[in-house]
């Protein structure tokens, strides 16, 4: 009933098609991307590492206080300045190019916003 | 992926409970707070996408207290007719802000405010023989703004709400394109995205400080909240400028210009018998 | 029990090819849909809902019209439906299914979809709607699944099954009153603001769900050895001319309180419907013919189901009755009743509505699926059926 002859050959294709990734990159994640930071500015709304691991959730709660509450108060400090909660209004005056910021390391990971669907991108 | 995982726990919790404990336990769910926060969480939308897990975010999670306000409108049709060429002016100046994009095949129109005439806009108080001014001349139509509003109470998903100030406001990140709420409105307010919108529009020429939308969601007017939120007029007022063709303020303030205007005047709203308390009155 | 579906002669998969010929048809379709937007159907700003909506709500109607053979059965204890309630129950699991199809198809965002849960609104009657769908679906796929299986055991089915066989009674009323909410709760659409939709929502499903399990039965007689009973389908039948008359009806008290009232929002959309409306002196009428159509067949099936001679003593007659009413209340809900709420418009202009072939094809894919579903469940059904035999 049990046909051993087939499993284990079976196995073995299945353990190799779901890690077929890995070995077809030769277990090597590629070149780590290099996001161009902005020239002039060192500050950012939050520390750089929290920015980095957060800055989706912070964006979503931008989103939600500025919508569905109509809060568009300039109450984000960068430096010594105000800016309002805004993606393409804030965020973008110093990332001037979404192509060298955004989407370098959104590549490498593979993930695809929606975010440009609807909002727009400095013109580069 | 962290997002993910919770975000399958609350579907999961959420059906589960859906079933079990019907929708009250929805509701406490999703706004995340006590049955009275609940209720008063139906009143005024909260921001509460995700509300619960991420209390811990600043302003998070928190209810929106209803300011009190409600802005309205008032179009005062006189002045319509003595400068013909500000309507046409005023739609264009509120397309151009808000990226409304122009499509030549009538199915895939959208528009945020638009012309129509008097009998259209007013079917209620068609009459047998219109005299010449309201006959050939146009009444801009937008939304209401309903302060009941129909739009909102179909909407499944809370994209649409009515914000603090009585902004009957869009959430493009969250609707579905169930289009329920355009079969709700009964003034035919509400525009459908066909298609890319961004075909519709000169990608050179358009207003980089406000999004345009998606295909697959609905808009409307929204009140220029984008600019009365920082303090400004709404895009169509300020056009109209000195002319006073369209006033806007806050309806609950008595000391507002625009009660002033609705004192002084004999106006009138589109389809009262609707039940929808529309925020926009207009003076013939 | 699924191997009961795997067998089946030359018939049975030739059928099952066909429809899924076009299921991928409608596959493509969609793809294209979906990368373009609802652009690709004939839907616009003026008629928000379309072919897919108006089928939804005819199809919610034949899953409702299922309990019409459950409930004599397991409430009034009518020995005579044992053999048919299963088709009723599989019915209703193969329409439903179609239904959440159609919707699917129709959102413009359908990868949000569950924002409907996530946000929910228990204002909006769509969302108690996604509950009953949903409910009644897994009601009707348990109930089905396990007295089935018992059958097949050849013992009683256990005793905890009848609370949801039950439940299943008032959950298919609830699934229409819910479906004719969505429309009769809109201010400003005069045409559907009328308490009479869900009464005559239920009318006309309690008639075109048992319309279809005639004919279906009819059809398993002559292409397997499944005999439902001459009394179960004569019994079907009187269901059937009741509930059906009952429609027409409610259909002509909305004539008269538009026509006698002489309201000019309840006149319009008849007007369109049945006479076409003239609007800056151009005729509005493309929804006519389908509107007479419904009028027409309605008196052709309800004349076959009547006559004696037809109806006892014919199965071709009497199959073409039943076909006729189904036919004719597709007519009247799966087209007339949601396309025409569209006309007038709001702004009191008249835009009519031509759905594109793209849309018809997708249309017509979603129909197959039901039909393969279903075609399948039956097997299956008749399988046991024959096995205990
Ligand atoms: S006019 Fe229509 S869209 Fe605007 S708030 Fe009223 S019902 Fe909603
Ligand atoms: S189309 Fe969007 S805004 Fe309108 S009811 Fe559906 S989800 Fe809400
Ligand atoms: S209030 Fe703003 S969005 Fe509304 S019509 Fe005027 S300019 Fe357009």
């Amino acid at each position: 009933m049990y046909d051993s002859g087939k499993i284990i050959p079976g196995l073995i294709i299945f353990v190799l098609f779901i890690t077929f990734p890995i070995w077809y990159n030769h277990g090597d994640a590629g070149a780590v991307p290099q996001p161009e930071l902005p020239k002039n500015v060192k500050e950012c709304v939050l520390p750089i590492t929290e920015m980095r691991s957060d800055h989706m959730q912070l964006l979503n709660e931008w989103r939600d206080i500025v919508l569905r509450t109509g809060d568009r108060s300039f109450d984000v400090k960068i430096g010594d300045k105000m800016y309002q909660k805004s993606l393409m209004n804030t965020c973008m005056e110093c990332h001037t190019s979404k192509k060298k910021f955004c989407d370098t390391c959104h590549t490498y990971a593979s993930v695809k916003p929606y975010c440009w669907d609807c909002h727009l991108a400095p013109v580069e | 992926m962290d997002k993910k995982r919770r975000d399958f726990l609350k579907i999961a919790g959420v059906t589960t409970l859906a079933g079990l404990g019907g929708t009250t336990v929805v509701d406490r769910l999703v706004s995340g707070s006590s049955p009275v926060q609940a209720r008063a969480a139906q009143e005024v939308d909260p921001a509460e996408h995700g509300a619960g897990e991420q209390t811990a975010a600043a302003g998070h999670g928190e209810e929106v207290v209803k300011s009190g306000n409600r802005l309205g409108m008032v179009v005062d049709l006189r002045k319509f007719r003595e400068h013909p060429e500000l309507l046409e002016k005023v739609r264009q100046a509120c397309h151009a802000e808000h990226n409304v994009p122009d499509f030549p095949n009538k199915k895939d129109v959208i528009k945020w405010i638009w012309p129509t005439g008097f009998e259209n806009a007013f079917p209620e108080h068609s009459t047998y023989h219109l005299n010449e001014s309201s006959e050939d001349n146009k009444v801009p139509v937008f939304c209401n703004h309903c302060d009941s509003p129909p739009c909102v109470k179909a909407c499944p998903t809370r994209a649409t709400f009515k914000n603090k100030d009585g902004i009957v406001a869009m959430d493009y990140h969250r609707c579905i394109g169930c289009r329920f709420c355009m079969a709700a409105c009964p003034y035919g307010m509400r525009s459908f995205n066909w298609r890319d919108p961004r075909a519709g529009l000169d990608m050179n020429n358009i207003n980089r400080r406000f999004p345009t939308r998606m295909r697959g969601v609905v808009e409307k007017c929204n009140f220029c909240a984008e600019r009365v939120g920082l303090g400004e007029q709404p895009k169509c007022v300020e056009v109209c400028g000195e002319t006073k063709a369209m006033i806007f303020g806050n309806l609950n303030d008595p000391e507002s210009e625009i009660r002033k205007v609705l004192k002084e005047n004999f106006t009138i709203q589109r389809k009262p018998s609707a039940g929808t308390h529309p925020s926009v009155f207009y003076i013939v | 029990m699924f191997e009961k579906a795997l067998k089946g002669n030359n018939y049975y998969w030739m059928w099952l090819a066909f429809l899924g010929t076009f299921i991928g048809i409608a596959a493509i379709c969609y793809v294209r849909q979906f990368n373009y937007g609802l652009g690709l159907t004939g839907m616009s700003r003026d008629v928000s809902w379309g072919l897919y909506i108006s089928q939804f709500t005819f199809l919610v109607g034949v899953a409702a019209g299922g309990v019409m053979v459950v409930l004599p059965y397991y409430i009034h204890n009518y020995k005579e439906f044992a053999k048919i309630t299963i088709l009723g129950e599989f019915l209703a699991i193969a329409a439903l299914l179609m239904c959440l199809s159609f919707i699917v198809v129709d959102l413009g965002q359908p990868m949000r979809m569950l924002n409907v849960i996530f946000h929910a609104q228990p204002k909006s009657m769509l969302f108690y709607d996604m509950l009953v769908l949903n409910g009644y679906l897994f009601l009707n796929i348990i109930c089905g699944w396990v007295i089935l299986t018992s059958e097949r055991k050849e013992v009683p089915p256990p005793k905890w099954i009848y609370f949801f066989v039950y439940l299943s009674i008032p959950f298919a009323v609830s699934i229409h009153t819910v479906t004719a909410m969505l429309y009769c709760g809109l201010p400003g659409r005069h045409f559907w603001l009328s308490a009479i939709v869900a009464p005559r929502f239920l009318a006309s499903a309690f008639a075109a769900g048992p319309a279809f399990i005639v004919v279906a039965a009819l059809i398993l007689k002559r292409v397997s050895h499944f005999d439902a009973g001459k009394k179960a389908i004569d019994k079907l039948v009187t269901i059937i001319i009741y509930a059906a008359l009952v429609n027409v009806f409610f259909v002509g008290l909305e004539f008269f309180v538009g026509y006698y009232s002489n309201m000019p929002g309840h006149i319009a959309t008849l007007q369109y419907l049945f006479f076409g409306l003239e609007h800056n002196g151009h005729m509005y009428n493309n929804l006519v013919p389908f509107m007479w159509g419904f009028v027409v067949l309605f008196i052709i099936g309800i004349t076959l189901l009547s006559i004696p001679y037809t109806r006892r003593h014919n199965d071709f007659w009497l199959g073409a009755g039943a076909a006729a009413i189904f036919i004719s209340f597709w007519l009247d809900k799966g087209v007339g009743f949601v396309l025409g709420g569209f006309v007038p418009t709001p702004l009191e202009e008249v835009v009519e509505y031509y759905p594109t072939a793209n849309e018809i094809f997708i249309t017509i894919g979603v129909w197959a699926m039901g039909f393969f579903v279903l075609t399948v469940l039956y097997k299956i059904a008749i399988g046991v059926e024959q096995e205990i035999e």
